[in-house]
């Protein structure tokens, strides 16, 4: 499977884009360009007029041009509680997979390299293996403490998990979901990195692993972090399938529970949400770029 | 390692029991659980099987069109010479469609040529075209492709960049025309991870499910799909099992895919060391 994870996890899921230094790519010559203005055209118009026109959908109506939908978008219901429900998981998935992530992957670069190709591997399972099959497994074991262990404290534990107003089974499933992203963010970061010889200087210097984690690797791998970071966050708040499974209610299953009965507000809230994600990647895009020209270390 | 344990515990362990449950059948008289291969029998035909048979298509079908027109997109903005606010505009949204995309893409789509769609009311009227309908394989293609085309922009742009314009220089000294340079140093640079990212096109449009559910509910045979509707099925005894057994199918259909891959890149390494 080396071969594998090598095709695969070189290339895949840079997830954020825009984020690899640009290598300089030779511009081509004169008169050769009419096929590039070629895909341009043809596929600026495919991915811009889905957008264009989900936007005139949600501003027409009958007596014109109106943002009634937008400005009701705030109040309208259940808007806020799953919207905040689903922020709530992603910061849960965050903190939880960054907690996971970043010790696995400073141990793996500095005593155990060893271990990398089985990491590597691991991390790379969820994305291949699909959710749906993984969440049917879970929903398997997760039947278990009715069936087996009724009455004991571990079926109380697993029911425990399922609350519906915040369901930690979600974001347990969500951290594997998450993992290949974070893991290739966090491992770019390392790689880019001096870290070995940065953490032997802070030993040598007396430091221990806990403060060399916050004041030595931390600090170097922040542009790593905060690109896992949102990886992962805008991946929970636009998570459909695991949810929908397990039978509970998020912001995109709110979204399809309100389409039936408010075609415009569920488009409006799409639109929106792909807009906004897109604005903030961007924006942490261009910080990373200022960070670089800043520090070029 | 706790990552260890976090993933045999959260990863390991669900699949494992899906590989297990999936011969379980409870028998419909007495409601008791045997073993049994009557589940793995079951989805081996009639509409499950067609259900495989959708899937299979649609993704293959999906991801070599998204592979060879996100292989164009990528060429065009690498080579593009104002490249840089293009390059990350188009990486970001590509960031954010291949990743994040599913239910609002569905009501996109729903919107502009659904059957009260925009783009519908334009293309019905005044243009008096008719008969495609967006809640089909064919729709849900044209809808795959607005997350499989960024995805393979992604995943393909660091392989393109990684091409030196060094061995390009080098060719033309030495007289190599375009086709040539093409030919024997280009494409066989670039071919593992073109392969590759298709794989992971192929694997990503095979698991889409949010995108299916939104847009055509149960009305076209995909296996995500049956999965579903068998899991929320309270007719048939058993019908959960049979999901397992479903979802267990479609985790040996991908390892099958990547078996194939992995021979692929192993001849492709040999032939070109």
């Amino acid at each position: 499977m080396s071969a594998t994870s090598a095709g695969l996890s070189t290339a895949a899921v840079a997830g954020a884009g825009g984020v690899e230094p640009e290598t300089p790519v030779r511009a081509a010559r004169r008169g050769r360009g009419w096929w590039r203005w070629a895909v341009f055209a043809v596929l600026g118009l495919y991915f811009l007029v889905p957008l264009a026109a989900s936007t005139w959908f949600t501003l027409r109506s009958r007596d014109g041009v109106t943002a009634d939908v937008y400005t009701g978008i705030p109040t309208a219901e259940g808007f806020a509680e799953n919207l905040g429900r689903s922020l709530l998981l992603g910061v849960l998935t965050v903190v939880i997979a960054l907690l996971l992530m970043v010790p696995t992957v400073v141990l793996v670069e500095l005593r155990l390299p060893r271990w990398r190709p089985v990491v590597e591997l691991l991390t790379l399972v969820p994305l291949l293996l699909p959710p749906i099959a993984l969440v049917v497994g879970v929903r398997s074991v997760l039947a278990w403490a009715p069936d087996h262990f009724y009455g004991t404290p571990l079926a109380e534990a697993f029911f425990a998990l399922q609350e519906p107003a915040l369901p930690w089974i979600l974001v347990l499933v969500y951290v594997v979901l998450a993992l290949p992203f974070v893991y290739r963010a966090l491992d770019a970061g390392v790689r880019g990195a001096q870290l070995r010889t940065l953490t032997e200087a802070a030993r040598v210097l007396g430091a221990s692993w806990p403060r060399l984690m916050l004041t030595v690797v931390l600090p170097v791998l922040r542009t790593s972090v905060l690109n896992a970071a949102f990886i992962t966050l805008a991946l929970v708040i636009g998570e459909f399938t695991v949810a929908n499974i397990l039978g509970f209610e998020t912001f995109p299953t709110w979204i399809v529970r309100i389409s039936g009965s408010q075609p415009r507000l569920s488009v409006a809230v799409s639109v929106l949400s792909l807009l906004l994600t897109w604005a903030l990647l961007l924006l942490i895009s261009a910080l990373d770029r200022r960070r670089r020209e800043e520090d070029p270390a | 390692m706790p990552f260890l344990l976090y993933v045999a515990v959260f990863l390991l362990l669900p699949v494992g029991v899906l590989a297990v449950e999936a011969f379980r059948a409870v028998d419909p008289v007495t409601f008791e659980e045997s073993w049994s291969t009557a589940n793995l029998g079951a989805i081996a035909e009639g509409a499950y099987a067609r259900s495989y048979a959708g899937s299979l298509r649609l993704s293959a079908i999906t991801a070599v069109l998204g592979a060879v027109l996100g292989l164009a997109l990528a060429f065009a903005v690498v080579t593009s010479r104002r490249g840089r606010l293009l390059r990350r505009l188009v990486l970001t949204a590509s960031g954010v469609l291949a990743n994040f995309g599913g239910i609002p893409l569905a009501f996109a789509f729903i919107a502009t040529i659904g059957t009260q769609g925009v783009v519908t009311a334009v293309l019905t009227g005044p243009l008096g075209l008719d008969g495609f309908s967006l809640y089909s394989m064919t729709g849900l293609a044209l809808v795959y492709l607005y997350f499989l085309v960024p995805l393979m922009v992604l995943t393909i742009v660091p392989a393109i960049e990684a091409l030196r314009p060094q061995w390009r220089e080098a060719a033309e000294v030495l007289g190599a025309s375009r086709w040539q340079y093409w030919r024997h140093v280009g494409g066989p640079v670039l071919a593992p991870p073109v392969l590759g990212a298709t794989v992971l096109l192929f694997a990503s449009a095979f698991a889409a499910y949010a995108t299916a559910r939104a847009l055509v509910g149960s009305s076209v045979p995909l296996v995500t799909l049956q999965i579903a509707d068998s899991l929320s099925s309270n007719v048939i005894v058993g019908a959960e099992n049979l999901g397992k057994a479903l979802a267990l199918g479609m985790v040996v259909l991908v390892g099958l895919v990547m078996v194939f891959y992995t021979w692929v890149q192993r001849r492709a390494s040999r032939w070109l060391a």
